[in-house]
């Protein structure tokens, strides 16, 4: 009973990096926007992309303020943030209380623990990004078995090599194959 | 009011030229401004900058040694060229930002960022400022680069820079003797040579050329005086007084 592409949890930031989200979708849309802003305005400044721990560190400021006073509530989701700069790809999770670390595999939302313990299976240094995609994919599905959810859509986005490092869509083919 | 020779009536021209100060009433008592030559070249390895010494209010030389080669951060310097308070106060607040730049992510500022941080004042101030610049220096990702900022505010990158009022003479010996992937040695001499012309032809530089080598390794900085520089065409021998003269083959400590 979905319409196709009508859930959005995947969003670009900027040309070379995304963000994934998991929780209140409202409270996410307000992340994503300070992030493409907050990109923006460096690369306006600075004359360059920004680098990725950079802009981790400057959605993680932007969430954790959010829990410093009383009349503001904490965000009411994490996020996944993927990119590619100079120092190659990046992986960061940022959650609602502001903390951040560089991850090089995560999870977030009702399924993480079991998604957590399905990454650590994997050996992530030797991996493809094409064969990440089947990985990622399997996990999803796998997943969402034992949360006894229904129907469901597969969004993937990748940054890598292939990708020219930037952030897009999976292309279909490969998406179709992963599923 | 008539010029009193054909030469100060050329310094008249040259000083409106440039922009500056060019009533001939009051030549001594103008703003300060680095005439100047100022020339930023890269080498295989990294770039070497230079710039002559002569800061004029007008017709006098206000400072016959001064040091036109700022630093930005420890691998980015920036030659300075037109008002000596604008460059200044430029070189200042792109120091300051740079500085709390490279705190924010922990490892050194590539030179494009410093680069840019000083066309974006120089551009937004456009009608304020006269601040010729060129920016040089070594980051890890792109090795040596030189990036010039004019007096509009225009960033272009290129592998050799010159400006200044003596850049003038110094197009054309640039197209003919520039060589990519010198040398650190070629690229010093070829700077100081070229820096010497200028300083022959035009009358608002001079003094010394100071260079400053910026590779992998760090900084390095020189000194050239002006007596010991590459003689050009119609040029005499650099004679330090009468008193050589006169007393050559005295015993005298005193007297050279």
């Amino acid at each position: 009973m979905i319409l196709a592409g009508s859930n959005r949890r995947l969003h670009s930031v900027h040309r070379n990096s995304g963000l994934a989200v998991a929780g209140l979708a409202a409270d996410g849309r307000q992340i994503v926007s300070r992030a493409k802003s907050e990109a923006a305005n460096y690369e306006k400044v600075y004359g360059e992309p920004m680098p990725v721990k950079e802009l981790a560190d400057r959605v993680a400021s932007y969430v954790h303020l959010c829990t410093l006073y009383w009349w503001l509530r904490p965000f009411g989701c994490g996020v996944i943030l993927g990119g590619y700069d100079r120092d190659g790809p990046q992986l960061y999770m940022i959650e609602p209380s502001g903390l951040s670390y560089k991850y090089f595999g995560a999870a977030l939302g009702k399924g993480r623990q079991a998604a957590k313990t399905e990454i650590e299976k994997l050996k992530l240094s030797e991996l493809t990004c094409r064969e990440g995609i089947v990985e990622v994919a399997k996990i999803i599905y796998g997943v969402h078995d034992e949360a006894k959810d229904k129907s469901f859509e597969l969004e993937l986005s990748w940054v890598c090599e292939e990708s020219n490092r930037q952030h897009e869509k999976v292309p279909s083919d490969l998406l179709e194959q992963a599923k | 009011r008539k010029p009193l020779s054909p030469v100060s009536a050329a310094m008249d021209a040259a000083s409106s030229l440039m922009g500056g100060p060019s009533s001939a009433d009051a030549p001594t008592d103008g703003e300060h401004r680095m005439g100047t030559t100022i020339v930023g070249v890269c080498y295989a390895g990294g770039v070497v900058l230079a710039a002559d010494s002569r800061t004029s209010t007008g017709m006098y030389v206000a400072n016959r040694a001064s040091d036109k080669i700022s630093q930005l951060t420890d691998n980015v310097y920036v030659c300075r060229s037109g008002s000596a308070a604008d460059t200044q106060v430029i070189s200042d607040y792109v120091r300051y930002f740079l500085h709390q730049h490279t705190i924010q992510l922990g490892q050194p500022a590539t030179v494009k960022v410093a680069s840019n941080l000083v066309r974006l004042l120089a551009y937004q101030n456009k009608s304020m400022l006269q601040a010729g610049m060129i920016v040089g220096g070594w980051d890890k990702y792109e090795g040596g680069q030189i990036y010039s900022v004019p007096l509009g505010g225009t960033i272009l990158r290129q592998p050799f820079a010159i400006g200044g009022s003596g850049s003038s003479y110094l197009y054309g010996l640039m197209d003919h003797e520039w060589k990519e992937g010198m040398t650190q040695e070629e690229a010093e001499k070829f700077v100081v040579k070229v820096v010497s012309l200028a300083i022959a032809r035009d009358g608002a530089s001079g003094g010394v050329v100071r260079t400053v080598t910026i590779n992998e390794e760090g900084v390095k900085r020189s000194f050239h005086p002006g007596d010991k520089l590459p003689l050009w065409h119609e040029e005499m021998e650099p004679q330090n007084s009468l008193l050589d003269i006169l007393a050559a083959g005295s015993s005298d400590a005193m007297v050279q």
